[in-house]
């Protein structure tokens, strides 16, 4: 442990020499929020937060408090000025010390204001706002199949931590939670390993619970313009202090696993339209050939009309796009034994409206994939743009 | 019901069987197509077909077919007449692979690639030599086939006549307002349905509108079915509900009847292969562990018991119409599926309460446990009855 307030990790390119090039930490302030183009780290702490106050000052004033640990933790520095050591001996510490020795991993903290920022469940205007709430920022509708626990469902907002290190996404929703008590209280979160996605073209594809690639043909941090028109919030949609920003979907997606692991190869390949070893469409190919939907086999498409790909495919719904980045989860074993697991959804898009809902909707009713699904939580956050200098997250809402 | 997927597979199989005994296997196979010098390459090109051998020992042939070329491929062994088809692997896309398990018989055959799926393919001429020392010989039976497919039809005829019939009775009753033996006849006649449920399932949208759970309903969608009904003879988990009109009841009722008597008029004319037997006995254990073990099928009356058992029963039985094939191809797993089911049905047994079951909600969690270890212990080896009893 270095000097107090000082970044506790002695060097960020040799603390991770030979596992990886990423970079130990990312610039907190920018355009755009990090954590969401940012080359997807490999763990998730994802927490969604009830506003307990009434007070548009006090909420204000905690958003302030956030922005600057969080500015600080990503940077590889304790979550408040003193740190977990340096403080008075009969004082709590403003740092947890968990993370104390650890690399940043690359920590981004990403924040979002769900609908109950807005306007309550009566539909009463809650901090000034409601007439600024995005005409998309609507709870999601009832999809087939969901079997949702209220309880971890919603949030008035929400914080991604994602790091390459567990603790230190732990750390951080833990030290932000604590900051917030008393305005916020946490409503769930949820832990996440293995990203599924990849959102750059410099990474690899990484394997579901189902032992396939996952997130092959996702929205990556190079291809710009597929930004703008799927993920970014432009200037001219409903509300200004959105621009730049985009929509969060979170949904826990529960897979039946001893299930799925009964079925033959071939069947599970029918299942996602790829086969099972390089990922590679089953019209042929390698893992990023384009899928040739039309590609006719003995009895029909070589990729089943309702096999997972077909049926999310951009060509088959009107070219929609959406940006992945979601995370495997184990939440230990249910009462019956068998896995509680599954992949945390995450999706950042331009509008929901018509990049998920659509997609969503013709997936809970057409796709094979379904029969070993259970969807067991769902959220909806816009997420701010990016914090410029000298402001607190989400600073535009409220000015 | 769970999903539309499950209705499409057994009667798909039939159609893509050849492919999927391209890639299941059970143990025997892969130990005996190792023992005769291993897997034979097949390389697809769009104009040639090179096979790493022109000979292997008769027993258990594993080719592995990779598609070189630019179009989609299909690789066959023929009887040596070049007519009769001995096994298949198709829709193999540029650059992937495909599997051909099969058994064959010592004699004369024909290789053939079919770059394009069109044309007589490339073809070369193969032959099956004595079997090496110590591989038993193949053991193909037709009579126990043509047996155990017949006897299936029977039951599934005989499980079709039943619902039928019981929906009547059923559908009678609950529109006179008789509720209390509408409920008693609600989970008794629903077992016949469920004893045969994967085959009910194959026939798109009836299935959907005689067996969809509230919680599976897209929006919009009308709620039709057995559950609509369990909902209003079993209302008391929904303290806002409102009690169907005696018109409502007759509609729902009708409704009912009328789809039920199209599934068993379909029923009626329907024929089985041995992998669609074994598939609906997989599945059948598949919708156990989904959703009646866990409680989510009979969320209003709480039946589950009843659907548990008659998806066991129909799985049972499928097991024991194919079971004279699987003694001959894999005796140990003839055996532990034996022992298996005879584990979940003794469970079973002590869950009784006079004609029927206990409610799902009398069971304590360790006899939930108890049942869901039992249910994995069958599903698991349960899974290879597929590929065991292909022809």
């Amino acid at each position: 442990m270095g000097v107090a307030g000082g970044a506790w990790y002695a060097d960020d390119r040799t603390t991770d020499a030979g596992a990886t090039a990423a970079p130990a930490t990312y610039p907190f302030r920018g355009e755009h929020q990090a954590g969401i183009v940012t080359p997807a780290q490999d763990r998730l702490h994802f927490a969604a937060f009830d506003i307990t106050t009434g007070s548009r000052a006090q909420l204000v004033s905690m958003l302030k408090a956030w922005t600057a640990a969080a500015e600080r933790m990503t940077q590889g520095l304790p979550a408040g000025p003193v740190g977990p050591t340096e403080g008075a001996p009969l004082v709590p510490p403003d740092d947890t010390g968990e993370a104390i020795g650890l690399s940043p991993g690359g920590l981004t903290l990403t924040f979002g204001f769900g609908p109950g920022l807005f306007r309550d469940d009566r539909g009463r205007d809650r901090f000034g706002v409601a007439q600024r709430q995005p005409e998309a920022l609507r709870d999601l509708p009832h999809f087939a199949g969901d079997q949702l626990d209220p309880a971890k469902s919603r949030g008035d907002l929400c914080v991604q931590a994602c790091s390459e290190d567990p603790q230190v996404a732990v750390h951080a929703i833990r030290n932000l939670a604590r900051i917030g008590f008393g305005t916020v209280a946490v409503r769930w979160s949820q832990l996440g390993f293995g990203r599924t996605s990849t959102t750059s073209t410099s990474q690899s594809t990484p394997r579901n619970l189902f032992g396939f690639k996952d997130g092959t043909l996702n929205v990556k941090a190079e291809q710009t313009d597929d930004l703008s028109s799927y993920v970014w919030v432009g200037q001219d949609d409903d509300q200004a202090w959105l621009a730049g920003g985009s929509y969060l979907l979170a949904r826990r997606i529960n897979m039946h696993i001893e299930t799925w692991d009964r079925q033959g190869l071939e069947p599970q390949e029918d299942v996602v339209g790829r086969t099972k070893g390089t990922g590679a469409p089953l019209s042929g190919g390698t893992e990023f050939t384009p899928l040739d939907l039309t590609a006719k086999g003995s009895q029909g498409p070589l990729i089943p009309v309702d096999s997972h790909v077909a049926v999310v495919s951009p060509e088959r719904n009107n070219g929609v796009r959406m940006l992945r980045r979601g995370y495997n989860f184990v939440d230990g074993s249910n009462a019956l034994g068998g896995l509680d697991a599954g992949l945390f959804f995450i999706a950042y898009v331009r509008d929901p409206r018509t990049h998920f809902i659509p997609l969503q909707s013709k997936m809970a009713g057409n796709d094979a994939m379904m029969e070993y699904l259970q969807f067991t939580s769902s959220a909806i956050f816009a997420v701010p743009p990016g914090t410029k200098a000298g402001e607190y997250v989400g600073q535009g809402l409220f000015t | 019901m769970t999903d539309p997927m499950r209705f499409v597979l057994p009667v798909a199989a039939l159609a893509t069987l050849p492919f999927l005994a391209a890639c299941t296997s059970n143990t025997t196979d892969s130990s005996s197509a190792a023992g005769s010098g291993g897997p034979i390459t097949v390389t697809s090109s769009d104009s040639s077909c090179e096979v790493s051998t022109a000979a292997a020992p008769a027993g258990s042939l594993q080719f592995d077919v990779t598609n070189s070329g630019s179009k989609v491929t299909e690789f066959y062994l023929y009887s040596a007449d070049g007519k009769r088809i001995v096994g298949e692997v198709e829709n193999i896309g540029p650059g992937l692979q495909g599997k051909l398990i099969v058994t064959a018989d010592e004699g004369s055959y024909e290789t053939s690639c079919r770059p394009g799926m069109a044309g007589d393919g490339i073809r070369a001429a193969f032959t099956v030599t004595e079997p090496a020392a110590g591989s038993q010989a193949p053991s193909e039976d037709a009579v126990l086939i043509s047996r155990a497919q017949n006897k299936y039809r029977v039951y599934v005829q005989r499980e079709a006549n039943l619902l039928r019939a019981g929906t009547e009775r059923f559908v009678a009753a609950y529109e006179a307002g008789q509720d209390a033996k509408a409920r008693a006849l609600y989970p008794v006649v629903r077992s016949h349905y469920e004893a045969i449920e994967p085959v009910a399932e194959s026939f798109g949208k009836l299935d959907p509108e005689l067996d969809l759970r509230e919680a599976d309903l897209e929006k919009g969608q009308q709620w039709t079915g057995w559950h609509r009904i369990e909902k209003d003879l079993w209302p008391q988990r929904d303290p806002s509900y409102r009690p169907l009109s005696p018109a409502q009841r007759k509609k729902y009722a009708q409704n009912l009847l009328d789809n039920t008597k199209i599934l068993q008029s379909r029923i009626s004319t329907l024929t089985f292969t041995t992998d669609q037997i074994a598939n609906g006995a997989s599945g059948l254990m598949e919708e156990v562990a989904t959703s009646k073990v866990t409680g989510e099928e009979e969320y209003w009356s709480h039946t589950d018991l009843w659907d548990f058992a008659a998806n066991v029963k129909g799985a049972e039985v499928a097991f024991e119409d194919v079971k004279p094939i699987l003694e001959k191809r894999d005796p140990a797993l003839a055996k532990t599926l034996t022992q298996r089911f005879a584990e979940i049905d003794r469970l079973l047994v002590q869950q009784k309460s006079g004609n029927g079951y206990v409610l799902y909600t009398q069971l304590t969690p360790a006899e939930i446990k108890r049942l869901a270890d039992a249910v994995n212990g069958l599903s698991e080896p349960l899974s290879h009855l597929t590929a065991a009893v292909l022809p």
